[in-house]
């Protein structure tokens, strides 16, 4: 256990006291001299087309300062997709234009065709209610095999609905593999959408500044960084230096703020063109219809393996719902995300990906929590699972004897893991589970006429996605990088600007952490400045669980340059060579000798450089470094669920769950910790609880909270948790990322036990979210031929 | 929210004053419904009154047989009411088990029984105990009070000032809830009054909260979980949603009112 404040304490957050105190600082809560307020007139209807639009009543109403439609943003661009993708007919996606504003069509309901701004909020929405539009309704694309067949058409550049078909894999080896299986397992299985509700709804404030030209964005994001590039060369064609966005204090965001929305172009926008700033804060109900969602795949699936077990090949076939329009990353989300984690822990020697990726009348899907890492690892966990009862064998037994052992791995799938240690964390999580002593608890449940099952989920994630020479080649229109600069100041504090965004994930805590132990300073010394364009160098944001792998060894990158210069600093006052200066616990020491100065001592001559070599190194201690990783990390762990169902309700109690993690070297177990309960709890919330709902035209059903179902305390089991510790062999922490880690082993292993407590009843999957009524009924089907 | 005027008027007399010259008003007890339809502005009274301000409405009290709450006693209230748990101890379960404690701070029964949603737990309770609901112009008897969802036989300006429980031997409410809203899918009250077994059923009635014949019927013969099995309630005016299909929820009724029967003390 370690002690103080270092790498491998569990200190509690920092940020802690200001978000509990209620002293956190969140976009809604700045307010800008001479500020209006923006509300949007969204579209109650799918797809329809644009009549007129009748601005009169409106225009009249008390407080209005202006109202904007597509015609007022003709000179502007639309909001751009972040990734393209090459189709597996070497076609480009089909791409067409996002506007700010709806022009000519509504594509969903949610989708903006007016913003509306006034003095104040009450007065905009009053204004916005007198907007009259006339929409003359199309039919709905909802469903996505019926969007295949043609007739209603979202984009009129897709007649068929279809964005991309693409493929990764050998087809060829897998059709070969088949061929000679002894056991096919089949599936066929639906990827259930999700709504990410994060706890503060999406805000932005624009403003500008005549005198200085610039313009400015307040913007509830994960990466202002990313969006001052979209927005500023994409849409409103405005250079870097013109134009600064601040992410201050974020309540969560689970990938729905990554991208880039026509909600912040329209405001920074607007701002200039009205000549005063506008703030826009989203209800939760809009959040519901414009925030990007998640997930919504249909998938048939296949996997061979010989009379051992052994798998010889996968071949995956899915249907990926982009929505109506193109979010920021969606392109990527059920390709390069999805397709490349189909070989999970095991050695499947040949592997196959197919999907199809369609527009609908629905809000954009782009990456939640996991991001196309859920998906995949659904398919394949199901399928373990499936292929162990159907040959009669156990499930943890299957998958110990896939598991691969000797690393670098490379997959049949383009990723190459760099270590891994399956068999330990299986173990540890069998243990923990108790899972030998299982069937005596199925029948002590039996006897109480429940049905207990058992789910084992095996999880592989790929994190901090990059390196920017590959993601270009697979069609990122950005580099995955992250950028650091330390700043030593005079006595010896530090500054640490850094490119990860802090919504939730406690980098203030974890990334001193780091700083503290790698300078040997006390980490109250330490403070972590981010989300302002304007005082961090640059940054490419927090998502795919990349903050501490990526970031986080940015800021390594930039703490070793600052102790190297410190280091020729100390050789001079030290009259020492640089070869014999050694660093420790915060202060340079000549090898052999008492003779040192502390990190503090060196600082202040950096910045006092009375008795300096300055003919040799420059005054000042600050150093920036940008760090592109070599390689994806690859975490893994082993998940066990198990639940009671109650047969005369279907209602499914999880009795208890066990994560086994192996994230690598960790800095604050009890952060991570903290993550994977996070992410458990949204991985069983989709297993039984969360679906977002379209009725057949494009209406969404669950639209609020009093029938979307958010996971509560009282629907989850005290967690069991633990880790074991692979370092990743190419980062200097020897980090991999926890951060959806949850999200991404916990619905198969839900899932695994539901079925497996269904067994006896012939019941061989079953959809989430495993609703009572679906369980029931799946039981009013089974249990007549059962007693038979 | 639309703006609107606010009258807090300190005796039901004044209220009805109020409500003469507002026709259009609408009244606030807890408010947990009309609030949130103000501030979805799917609703714009002229003027709000609320009763917030009359005392003598909230009111909880034993009187020989009968256990007397007034309208604006809050969820909070009853369930932690020393008188109801003595008398009642299954109605001060169930309004223990409504919402959050945000909700049973604020909530009333007056305001949740005028309300009539098919889903809420209290319309259960009123009728399967056989409730008479006391307003400032007469007494309801529970089986003659409830008129279709969201639907009482309430006049324009009438105000309900309380509620008559007559004691009974046993009675339980069981809730199978909505996950999302934690409204009942299913709720069933059940009470064994001394001149007869009495079920409501709340939640998947068509036209909000019912009797159920079969139910009491069966339950008539052997106040026992047991004697639910095998019962079948018909579809007919069972509702349906994403929730729950007509079918699922009929087949719940027998099983959830079976839960109250193994409850009721």
């Amino acid at each position: 256990m370690t002690t103080g404040t270092g790498i491998g304490a569990s200190i509690k957050r920092r940020e802690d006291f200001r978000f509990l105190k209620g002293l956190g600082r969140y976009t809604d809560d700045m307010t800008m001299p001479n500020m209006t307020y923006c509300v949007f007139v969204r579209s109650p209807v799918a797809h329809a087309k644009l009549g007129k639009i009748d601005l009169t009543a409106a225009s009249k109403s008390p407080g209005v300062v202006a109202i904007f439609t597509a015609t007022d943003l003709e000179a502007v661009g639309g909001v751009p997709c972040g990734w393209l993708v090459t189709d597996r007919h070497n076609k480009p996606m089909i791409e067409p234009k996002h506007p700010i504003l709806a022009a000519g069509k509504v594509r969903h309901v949610g989708d903006p065709a007016c913003a509306v701004i006034a003095e104040t909020y009450a007065q905009a929405r009053d204004a916005a209610e007198k907007v009259s539009i006339d929409y003359q309704e199309l039919a709905a694309v909802v469903d996505m095999k019926k969007a295949m067949l043609g007739g209603a058409a979202v984009h009129d550049e897709a007649p068929n609905n279809l964005c991309f078909d693409w493929e990764l894999g050998d087809k060829a080896a897998a059709d070969a593999a088949f061929a000679k299986a002894a056991h096919i397992c089949k599936i066929d299985l639906i990827n259930n959408r999700l709504v990410p509700n994060a706890m503060e709804p999406r805000a932005a404030i624009g403003a500008y500044d005549l005198a200085t030209e610039e313009h400015t964005l307040v913007t509830t994001s994960q990466n202002p960084h990313v969006i001052r590039l979209l927005m500023g060369a994409f849409v409103l064609g405005i250079p870097e230096h013109k134009l600064r966005v601040l992410s201050p204090d974020v309540g969560g965001g689970f990938g729905s703020k990554i991208f880039h929305y026509a909600e912040e172009a329209l405001v920074t926008w607007g701002a200039k063109k009205i000549g005063r700033p506008i703030k826009w804060v989203a209800e939760r109900s809009e959040s519901f219809l414009s925030d990007a969602h998640g997930r919504d795949h249909v998938t048939h699936a296949e996997m061979a393996f010989d009379k051992d077990g052994m798998a010889l090949g996968l071949k995956v076939d899915t249907l990926a719902n982009l929505g109506a329009y193109l979010s920021t990353f969606a392109p990527s989300v059920p390709t390069w995300l999805h397709g490349t984690l189909m070989a999970g822990q095991y050695m499947t020697p040949a592997i196959h990906v197919n999907v199809k990726a369609m527009f609908t009348n629905t809000v954009p899907v782009d990456a939640y929590r996991g991001a196309g890492r859920p998906e995949a690892t659904y398919v394949l966990e199901r399928l373990m699972s499936k292929a162990a009862a159907e040959m009669g064998m156990d499930q943890a037994e299957l998958r110990r004897r896939n598991f691969i052992r000797k690393f670098p791995y490379q997959t049949p799938v383009a990723v190459v893991y760099d270590t891994g240690d399956y068999d330990a964390h299986l173990d540890k999580a069998l243990a923990l589970a108790d899972y030998k002593g299982f069937e005596a608890r199925r029948a002590a449940a039996k006897a109480r006429g429940k049905l207990r099952g058992i789910g084992v989920s095996a999880y592989i994630e790929a994190c901090g996605i990059a390196p920017s020479s590959l993601v270009g080649a697979l069609g990122a229109r950005a580099g995955l990088y992250e950028a650091a600069t330390v700043r030593v100041n005079p006595t010896g504090s530090v500054a640490v600007m850094t490119g990860s965004h802090s919504h939730g994930q406690g980098h203030d805590t974890t990334f001193a952490q780091v700083v503290a132990d790698k300078l040997g300073i006390g980490i109250e010394m330490v403070d972590i400045v981010h989300g302002d364009t304007a005082k961090v160098p640059f940054g490419m944001g927090t998502y795919g669980s990349r903050s501490l792998a990526v970031g986080g060894t940015a800021i390594v990158e930039a703490l070793n340059k600052v102790i190297d210069k410190g280091r020729r600093i100390a050789a001079h006052l030290l009259e020492a060579s640089e070869a014999d200066i050694v660093f420790e616990n915060g202060a340079y020491q000549v090898k052999g000798t008492d003779r040192k100065k502390t990190f503090g001592e060196i600082a202040l001559t950096a910045y006092v450089p009375h008795k300096y070599p300055i003919d040799k190194i420059e005054p000042g201690l600050e150093e920036t470094a940008f760090y592109d990783p070599k390689n994806f990390t690859f975490p893994s762990g082993t998940y066990i669920c198990e639940i009671e169902i109650d047969p005369a309700t279907g209602e499914t109690q999880i009795i208890k769950f066990t994560a086994a993690d192996d994230f690598g070297n960790i800095v604050n177990p009890m952060i991570v910790e903290g993550q994977v309960h996070g992410g458990l709890a949204q991985g069983i919330g989709q297993a039984l609880l969360e679906n977002a709902v379209y009725d057949d035209n494009g209406q969404l059903k669950s639209g609020s909270y009093m029938d979307y179902c958010m996971p509560r305390a009282d629907d989850l089991p005290s967690f069991d948790i633990t880790t074991t510790n692979t370092p990743c062999t190419h980062n200097p922490l020897g980090v991999k990322g926890c951060g959806e880690a949850g999200a991404i082993g916990s619905p198969p292993a839900v899932i695994n036990a539901i079925c497996d407590a269904l067994r006896d009843y012939g019941v061989m999957h079953m959809d989430m979210p495993a609703t009572p009524e679906k369980i029931w009924r799946a039981l009013q089907v089974a249990m007549p031929k059962a007693a038979e | 929210m639309y703006s609107f005027d606010y009258h807090r008027p300190g005796s039901v007399a004044d209220v009805a004053k109020a409500l003469l010259a507002n026709p259009e008003a609408r009244l606030l007890a807890g408010g947990q419904t009309l609030i949130p339809t103000l501030k979805q502005r799917l609703a714009q009274p002229a003027a709000v009154i609320d009763l917030g301000g009359i005392a003598d409405l909230k009111m909880i009290k034993r009187d020989g047989a009968t256990l007397v709450i007034g309208a604006m006693a809050t969820h909070d209230m009853v369930a932690r009411s020393a008188d109801v748990k003595a008398a009642i101890p299954a109605l001060a379960a169930l309004a223990g088990g409504i919402g959050d404690p945000q909700v049973r701070n604020v909530g009333t029964i007056g305001g949740s029984v005028a309300n009539n949603d098919p889903a809420a737990d209290y319309p259960a309770a009123v009728l399967a105990l056989g409730a008479t609901v006391v307003t400032n112009k007469r007494q309801i008897v529970a089986d003659q009070f409830f008129a279709g969802m969201f639907s009482t036989v309430l006049d324009a300006g009438e105000i309900i000032t309380a509620l008559h429980f007559p004691v009974p031997k046993k009675a339980a409410y069981a809730k199978f809830e909505q996950r999302a809203s934690r409204y009942a899918l299913v709720g069933a009250f059940v009470a064994d009054t001394g001149a007869g077994v009495r079920c409501a059923i709340t939640g998947c009635g068509a036209g909000g909260v019912f009797r159920s014949a079969e139910i009491e019927a069966a339950l008539a013969k052997m106040f026992a979980a047991d004697a639910l099995k095998g019962v079948k309630i018909s579809v007919a005016n069972i509702m349906g949603d994403i929730h729950g299909s007509a079918e699922y929820r009929a087949a719940m009724v027998p099983v959830i009112a079976a839960r109250a029967v193994a409850m009721a003390v």
